[in-house]
């Protein structure tokens, strides 16, 4: 996709200038004119009083991998650490059954270390054959030895799509996979799905710290390769009957220049950094106690994320200062932002108002968080939030 | 040590605000910066140079504005500032980036690169790890702390989703870090002088050796087809019945918005 | 209102600017309420190179002038008083090096405090000696190579943290004023410790101390200029730095008046902004004006001394005088403005005027202040009716 500016209509009035983040508008021979600078973020669209810029196809595309049509089949590479296959690799698998229905090609799964049972679980999950490998170099995670062995199977068996989790491990060995194979990655993606005119996967992610998404097409290269927040895709059916193939890979010669010296793990709720959380659960004065905090602990670890907390909560003594959220603490922007028994005074408005998604619980109607909460749910925290743990666990199968 | 940091001039998304009529971006005095998270990557330049000698070089692929954000990183303590810039970069995607700065840094020469983990206009983290790829050189992403630094090999700190761990590479290396690493120091005075003046080497295609069919628009195979606005705040909606019913709807609700 | 800053200046006040607001903002109520020393923050200065400023380059500084400190003291006096108290203070005890330390004096201690590798206090006042700075009762004897320093001295700012103190002590009493001089001594020098530090109204994350010299041998070299000088050295240097105190007082109210401003025109009132109330905005105006005078004639006093005049004593006091009166008034009525908000200290206009205060008082008080101004204008006239 380009944008364009169309000159019949362009009045020279500049409007447009100005509003590019990247000033990638310049005048020409009193129009304007669009150079290559744009990064497509549709800002100076909206703003034209004449209507005169556009979107339009992109004309030429890469050269793209010979043979693309020949690339057939869904992956899904399983991330494992400690030998236990990621969550989120159940879930791709979820969403790559979809994908290899719309396909009709069938779903595989990449395993690099863990053992046999771990790839017949991945079966279970809806893989129609596994690739296992079971090296002790992938007892630790080293990028090389995972780039190196998961490249060659691409280039070997010619994948239509790759998928892994956006994950850290994800993060960082399939970009150099995507490098090594000359191929293209979308990262972080929300959404995916085949496009039914062209067969391409339609990816979608977001952009410019979440204020805008994208479709990415990878139209001539192949495989197309994601990555895929946890969370986001739902998982398949577990189906303990359910046979595939697991093909043992030999990992032969797969060698790693960095070497992990020790694994440290550490306690869930420090290391979950409040600015960066996606989920931040917030307790107020409206606990009463600081137990109060360990249902809301629970709660955040069941939804990955932090525990916030109120200036009133902090003097109180119930939480530590660090998860103060508010004019005199943190300012925060997750996704999701539960307020617990916070009465939403200013202060603490001012320090998460900007949230996606605020849900305030609270027992008195008229508490001033409301105004600005998408969910309203008028309660006693000491009923409601225990009712949303028990829910998510049936929810989450555990 | 030559220690060269990869950095990126981004329009300040924190202050990126959606038009709701409109749903498009509104730009109006939205600074441009340094990509927050290159800042901690120029920080630990420094560092690493001030133990172990050496120099640190800033390098951007970007359009002529970007010299700003190179002369800013001269003020806070960088000893040479390269810009790459040519009309054959344009439409790059993160592979024909990583591919582009990869030659420039090879004819550059480098003991270790270092770069931030993402940046927050394209937030996609590929284009580190992707150069080591083409370097033919280990990367470790995430670097969260230095254990030990030696002239001949790290021992990092590579943050994972529940702790990190301990790893050690020989050099050269390409860092990806993370904001837990250090405090980027603020420029000093002289250093502002001294961005002034500095000059600032351009590179274009013809000067890095590079391919130019794996450039720009033609070396990207990925493309936007559409961008759109994130799903509109929807109308305040009350959650009533018992608190199984409220907890049951919330539930509902969040995951139908992919937020579970 | 554009005071032709030079691109230099400018970007001195930007650099100083996001200093204020990156290190000293968000910590600055802390190190209020512990009455913490600024340690981190005085690292960022020496990292920035702001210790530097006013030293010559051949040493290691920026060779810039008393404009361009002031610009420096106004932005981190609208975060802080305490910690623009602890640089101004540190400018204050490097003046008697600079103006009269002999070559080697000012190689040996001036690069290090440019570099901010050491800080410095200036020595004067006593329990008996404030405003009558003739009342200094530390002796300074000559024995052989060395002087040997006794006494006190009170309320020094910096004292304990600093490395470098100049000190001014009688060499000879009978001569009366005439019998000080002015010495540098060094922290850990046998028999020189410290007393109390004070607990203060404000300026809290300044430290306060009691220097006391017990039988303290410090080396002859370390006389500046000669003996019989000191009270000459007193009053050039407090002469240079009266006009940073100056931009002290409009540094403080500069930043009141912007909270003031800030708060009222969210709290709402009677269904309006009190902004939008003539009582708010008569307040806001005067407040405003006497701003921006003090600002108006704390440049010109700074650049008339970069200018190489000789006598800039009377000028320097007006500076003074009326910016830091202002400075109170400016404070005071900020604390009005916001009300009961204004009066808790989870907003920082208390601890503006409280820290207001003092500016009122050191570095001579204002009633000295108008009494150098006085006598100036006696000599003036005394000039002009012979000549």
């Amino acid at each position: 996709m380009r944008i364009v500016v169309d000159v019949e209509l362009c009045t020279g009035c500049e409007t447009c200038v100005s509003s590019c983040p990247y000033d990638a508008i310049v005048m020409k021979d009193d129009k304007a004119f669009i150079n290559e600078y744009c990064q497509l973020c549709r800002a100076c669209l909206e703003v034209c009083p004449e209507g005169a810029i556009k979107e339009t196809e992109t004309a030429e595309a890469a050269a793209g991998t010979a043979d693309r049509d020949s690339y057939s089949g869904v992956w899904v590479f399983a991330e494992q650490r400690d030998g236990r296959v990621a969550d989120v690799a159940l879930e791709l698998l979820g969403a790559g059954r979809r994908l290899a229905d719309a396909r009709g090609s069938g779903l595989s799964a990449v395993l690099f270390g863990a053992d046999a049972s771990e790839a017949e679980r991945l079966i279970h999950w809806g893989a129609d054959r596994v690739y296992h490998a079971e090296d002790p170099i992938f007892e630790q995670f080293n990028d090389e030895p995972n780039v190196e062995l998961l490249s060659r199977l691409i280039e070997e068996h010619r994948p239509e799509i790759v998928l892994t989790g956006a994950t850290p491990i994800g993060r960082s060995f399939f970009p150099r996979v995507a490098a090594r194979v000359r191929t293209g990655l979308t990262a972080d993606c929300t959404s995916l799905e085949i496009d039914p005119e062209t067969g391409n996967l339609l990816q979608v992610r977001p952009a410019f710290g979440g204020n805008i998404m994208a479709t990415i097409l990878c139209p001539a290269s192949r495989p197309q390769m994601a990555t895929v927040r946890p969370r986001v895709m739902k998982r398949g059916e577990y189906d303990a009957a359910r046979t595939g193939e697991v093909l043992k890979i030999e990992a032969g010669g797969v060698t790693s220049r960095t070497r992990v010296a020790e694994t440290i793990k550490e306690v869930s709720e420090t290391m979950v950094n409040l600015q960066e959380a996606d989920v931040i659960v917030a307790g107020g004065r409206g606990l009463g106690r600081p137990e109060g905090f360990e249902m809301l602990e629970e709660l955040a670890g069941l939804l990955g994320g932090a525990v916030g907390a109120s200036r009133a909560a902090v003097d109180e003594e119930w939480i530590p200062y660090s998860h103060q959220v508010g004019q005199t603490g943190k300012t925060v922007c997750p996704k999701v932002y539960i307020a617990c028994g916070i009465s939403g005074a200013v202060q603490h408005l001012v320090g998460m108002q900007s949230s996606d998604i605020i849900v305030a619980i609270n027992k008195n109607p008229d508490a001033p968080i409301f105004n600005v909460a998408d969910y309203a749910i008028v309660g006693d925290v000491y009923e409601v939030v225990p009712a949303i743990i028990k829910r998510l666990r049936e929810v989450k199968g555990r | 040590m030559k220690i060269v940091v990869c950095i990126k001039q981004v329009p300040d998304t924190a202050e990126v605000k959606i038009n709701p009529e409109t749903n498009t971006l509104v730009r109006d005095g939205v600074p441009s910066i340094i990509n927050p998270y290159d800042l901690h990557a120029v920080e630990a330049g420094l560092q690493l140079k001030e133990s172990l000698g050496g120099s640190v070089t800033v390098l951007t692929m970007g359009p002529p504005q970007a010299e700003a954000a190179l002369r800013e990183a001269v003020s806070i303590g960088a000893d040479d500032a390269v810009l790459l810039t040519d009309r054959a970069f344009a439409g790059s995607d993160t592979l024909a980036t990583a591919y582009t700065l990869s030659c420039a840094v090879r004819t550059m020469g480098f003991d270790m690169i270092l770069c931030g983990k993402q940046a927050i206009d394209g937030d996609t983290a590929q284009v580190g790890p992707e150069m080591a790829e083409f370097l033919g050189i280990p990367h470790v992403a995430y670097v969260g702390g230095f254990e030990e630094i030696a002239p001949d090999g790290l021992r990092v700190r590579r943050q994972m989703e529940d702790g990190y761990d301990i790893v050690e590479t020989p050099l050269p290396v390409l860092l990806t870090v993370v904001r837990e690493l250090n405090q980027p120091r603020l420029p000093s005075l002289k250093g502002k002088m001294k961005a002034k003046k500095a000059e600032i080497k351009r590179l274009s295609h013809a000067d890095i050796g590079a391919d130019v069919e794996r450039l720009g628009l033609a070396g990207s195979p990925t493309q936007v087809k559409r961008i759109f606005a994130p799903e509109a705040k929807k109308e305040r909606k009350a959650l009533t019945g018992t608190p199984e019913e409220q907890a049951d709807r919330l539930i509902e609700e969040l995951r139908g918005l992919k937020c579970l | 209102m554009n005071y032709f800053l030079t691109e230099e200046q400018q970007m001195l006040r930007d650099l100083t600017s996001q200093i204020a607001t990156e290190k000293i903002i968000p910590v600055r109520a802390e190190l209020d309420e512990k009455e913490e020393f600024p340690h981190e923050i005085m690292k960022v200065l020496a990292q920035s190179d702001i210790f530097g400023i006013f030293i010559p380059e051949e040493y290691g500084g920026l060779g810039m002038g008393s404009f361009e400190l002031c610009i420096a003291v106004e932005e981190l006096s609208k975060a802080c008083l305490g910690v623009s108290t602890t640089y101004a203070a540190n400018a204050l005890g490097t003046y008697p090096i600079l103006l009269f330390g002999s070559e080697e004096q000012k190689r040996k201690y001036l690069p290090d405090i440019a570099a901010g590798k050491r800080l410095v206090a200036f020595a004067l006042t006593e329990a008996n000696a404030g405003s009558d700075a003739a009342g200094v009762q530390t002796t300074a004897t000559r024995d052989g190579d060395h002087y040997v320093l006794n006494g006190t001295k009170q309320w020094i700012t910096n004292g304990g943290e600093a490395e470098i103190y100049t000190v001014i002590a009688m060499t000879d009493r009978s001569k009366g004023p005439r019998g000080a001089s002015a010495f540098i001594v060094e922290k850990g020098t046998p028999g020189f410790s410290f007393g109390k530090k004070e607990k203060k109204m404000g300026i809290r994350a300044s430290v306060t101390s009691e220097l006391i010299f017990e039988d303290c041998r410090i080396p002859k070299e370390n006389l500046l200029g000669r003996e019989g000088m000191g009270f000459i050295v007193a009053m050039k240097t407090l002469d240079q730095s009266r006009v940073g105190v100056g931009a002290q007082g409009l540094g403080v109210a500069q930043g009141a008046i912007d909270e003031a401003i800030k708060f009222a025109k969210q709290r709402v009132q009677f269904g309006k902004p009190i902004i939008s109330f003539q009582a708010i905005q008569h307040m806001l105006a005067d407040m405003a004006t006497q701003v921006e005078a003090s600002r108006a004639l704390v440049y010109a006093v700074a650049r008339h001394i970069d200018s190489g005049a000789k006598d800039f004593s009377k000028v320097s006091a007006m500076a003074k005088v009326f910016a830091t009166d202002t400075a109170m008034r400016v404070t005071t009525d900020a604390v009005q403005v916001m009300g009961g908000s204004g009066y808790m200290r989870e907003y920082p206009v208390e601890k503006m005027m409280r820290d207001a205060k003092i500016l009122q008082i050191y570095e001579g008080t204002n009633q000295i202040q108008r009494n150098v101004i006085g006598q100036a204008l006696i000599k003036e006239a005394a000039g002009k009716e012979n000549g």
